[in-house]
């Protein structure tokens, strides 16, 4: 030891008096992380997921335009204007001849075309029908309408000029507004995912956790049941079982029980996904020890087990959504699913059946965007939904 | 490796059998038969009914007997080739489902040869391009394409292939070659008219075998092995090629059990919307004109070709892949 004592170091030492908890404190934002619950770090993570809140919101919206339908459409659902048979979609213009009128659309010149025997269709520009915004007037045809079957009403957020028209997405065989039965069919289109959903969720939910949580035979024959029915293709299936609902039930009952075919048909996947996570589950200490203090069955699944997987469920249940609403779409298409004056998306295309329709209006292709749109969104929300469901990953 | 194929093959025997029991109760669900309707029908018509024909086919094909015997008599008949008689058409299945059984195999063949034609280098791409402009929108369209109803896709494609190639529309070939015997032309024309219906049935198909190849490579690439043989200056190619992609290639097999049922299920209504002489319009009217023998039939044949179809791509799978073990279900 040659230093004499005093002699600084040579080496950096902190003044600061050494505090021997530093590893174990946390920064406030460490501490809101880690002491953040699952589904708080869920949401974080989903938030993170841009496209999937797009979706997400978009999804909402959607949803909740559903219980507004009669104030959304212009028109009634079964209103009918003879004068405009399979009239083409309307534009909107802001200026007339150079003059700004405000939003506004052009009057339909009709003419009669007696070589090819339909009605031909053109812009006049002589009529001028600006629209009208949250109007009450109900001084046209199919402005009045029953709110849900219980109000009677006239309120609508756009309406057309006082004796014009307003068809922004055309109007079909029988001169009813495409755009009015879009949004009026997405009631039925969006329930049916919804129902179908909730009736194949608690059905997976209930035999993959039997199967799961006892094994053995049950397991067995759970197993061979799903692999019986996922190994049917599953349109046939549908379109066997659509054909068995009486001619003579009312459309309602139909809508209930092609719903019902749909769940009950769509159950396997998610039995097997809470089988084999319910498999491995119940190894885990924490369900040995619920069962070692006499917890029943019902109790460790529904209380221990299911709880540490819901976030997957919830997950696979937005993905199975729109196979669902493509299913109702295609049977009611097929003219096996719902029928009129039931108004799904499904019933709307079953008018755009032949390539005629695409040939001469193709505007009642239009319910194709709606289905499309939501189908994308269930599939991106569902995505982020996966990706979030492990927050600890 | 016997005894695992014996077992499988063993296995399909009481899968098949349930499944013909589903089959058989959903064919009888219906109310009345299909004599009920026909002879209303008639009957509306003010057409006379050849009574003694009806109960005599009625006999012959034992609607007096009760379910139990019927089911029997008709699985029996099955067994031994026959399908069973087609009211509608008055004549044996087998002779009506024949030739369009065989469509609906080259349409669902061809599609699958299609969906991994067009999935694997799309899929590959976009693993390897992750995040790049191009797996993007691949993606959206992979997505696009999951979404879009297939009716209404081929609706367009037809008139898209009438509008452009003059191709007639509906069926699988020229009417002219509708009698024809099986010729160079007549393949021609069907390969023609094919390529609407494959297209329109494989995108989704694709769509989902693109996500999972891409998924699966993606796994594949960022582990250790890859790493180290791209420090060793393994050729990117030949460090893509040589075990990643020969990992990540196990969905193509084994997704054939997923993809046959989706295929069919496309197909039917494909066909119904373009008019295909598949099995698809087929079962359709068969339903709905409640030709018992005719729709079960169908959904017989279309149930053991997905059933025969898993198990091809189980044995495939198990040949191809060691690590699958082939042990009872207890190691699942």
């Amino acid at each position: 030891m040659t230093e004499t004592v005093g002699t600084p170091n040579k080496h950096y030492v902190n003044k600061a008096p050494f505090d021997p908890d530093v590893a174990v404190t946390l920064t406030p934002e460490q501490e809101r992380y880690y002491m953040a619950s699952q589904w708080r770090l869920m949401w974080w993570k989903l938030k993170r997921h841009r496209l999937a809140v797009v979706s997400g919101a978009f999804l909402v919206a959607v949803y909740v335009s559903i219980l507004i339908s009669e104030f959304l459409a212009p028109y009634d659902l079964q209103a009918r204007h003879t004068d405009f048979l399979y009239a083409p979609p309307q534009s909107v213009h802001l200026f007339h001849e150079g003059d700004f009128v405000g939003p506004f659309v052009y009057g339909y010149k009709v003419s009669l075309d007696m070589e090819h025997l339909q009605w031909l269709y053109a812009d006049d520009p002589s009529k001028v029908q600006p629209l009208r915004f949250f109007c009450n007037s109900g001084d046209y045809k199919g402005s009045k309408y029953e709110f849900w079957g219980l109000l009677s009403g006239q309120f609508h957020f756009i309406c057309p000029a006082k004796g014009g028209q307003l068809f922004f997405l055309g109007t079909d065989r029988l001169g009813r507004d495409v755009l009015s039965r879009i949004l009026y069919g997405a009631r039925i289109s969006l329930t049916v995912g919804l129902i179908g959903i909730i009736i194949s969720f608690s059905m997976g939910l209930t035999i993959g956790g039997l199967a799961g949580y006892y094994g053995g035979m049950v397991d067995a024959v759970v197993q061979r049941i799903i692999e019986i029915i996922r190994s049917f293709p599953s349109l046939p299936l549908w379109m066997a079982l659509s054909a068995i609902l009486p001619v003579t039930w009312s459309p309602l009952l139909v809508f209930v029980g092609i719903t019902v075919i749909l769940g009950m048909l769509d159950w396997p996947g998610l039995a097997r996904a809470v089988r084999s996570k319910l498999l491995a589950l119940r190894e885990e200490d924490f369900c040995v020890a619920a069962q070692l203090m006499g917890a029943k069955p019902s109790r460790i699944i529904g209380r221990h087990l299911l709880p540490s997987f819901m976030s997957h469920l919830i997950a696979s249940a937005t993905l199975s959504i729109p196979s669902m609403i493509l299913g109702e779409t295609a049977l009611s298409f097929l003219g096996l699913g719902l029928r009129p004056p039931i108004t799904s998306w499904g019933v709307l295309l079953n008018e755009a059946q032949n390539i005629n329709v695409v040939a001469l209006y193709p505007w009642l292709m239009y319910p194709v965007v709606p289905v499309i749109l939501i189908v994308l969104a269930f599939q991106f929300l569902g995505d982020g939904l996966r990706d979030a469901a492990d927050p600890y990953k | 490796m016997l005894s695992y194929v014996v077992r499988r093959i063993l296995m399909m025997i009481p899968t098949l059998l349930v499944i013909s029991v589903l089959v058989f109760i959903i064919i009888q669900l219906p109310p009345g038969d299909y004599f009920t309707t026909y002879m209303n029908e008639l009957q509306s018509q003010g057409e006379a009914i050849d009574k003694a024909k009806i109960e005599f086919i009625k006999q012959q094909y034992g609607f007096d007997k009760s379910m139990p015997e019927q089911y029997v008599t008709w699985v029996w008949g099955m067994l031994h080739g026959d399908f069973g008689y087609s009211f509608e058409y008055s004549l044996p299945v087998s002779e009506v489902v024949g030739d369009r059984l065989l469509l609906s195999f080259i349409v669902s063949f061809t599609t699958i040869m299609f969906t991994w034609i067009v999935a694997f280098p799309i899929g590959v791409y976009s693993a390897v391009r992750q995040y790049s402009v191009g797996d993007y929108s691949l993606t959206f369209l992979g997505f696009l394409g999951l979404a879009t109803p297939n009716f209404l896709l081929a609706l367009v494609l037809q008139w898209m292939a009438f509008s452009t190639f003059g191709t007639s529309i509906g069926g699988l070939m020229d009417p002219v070659y509708l009698e024809a015997d099986w010729s160079l032309d007549k393949m021609l024309s069907v390969l023609e008219h094919l390529w609407v219906p494959v297209l329109v049935i494989g995108t989704s198909g694709t769509a989902g075998m693109i996500r999972r190849l891409r998924a699966n490579l993606l796994d594949e690439l960022s582990k250790q092995y890859v790493i180290t043989a791209r420090a060793k200056g393994l050729p990117p190619g030949r460090a893509l090629m040589k075990y990643p992609l020969r990992m990540s290639l196990n969905p193509f097999i084994a997704d054939i059990g997923n993809l046959l049922p989706e295929v069919i299920s496309g197909a039917a209504i494909v066909s119904i919307v373009l008019s295909l002489p598949t099995t698809g319009p087929m079962l359709l009217t068969a339903l709905q004109s409640q030709d018992m023998y005719l729709a079960g039939s169908f959904l017989m044949c279309l149930a053991t070709l997905t059933v025969v179809g898993t198990l091809l791509s189980d044995l495939a799978l198990a040949m191809l892949d060691p690590r699958i073990r082939l042990g009872g279900d207890a190691n699942r």
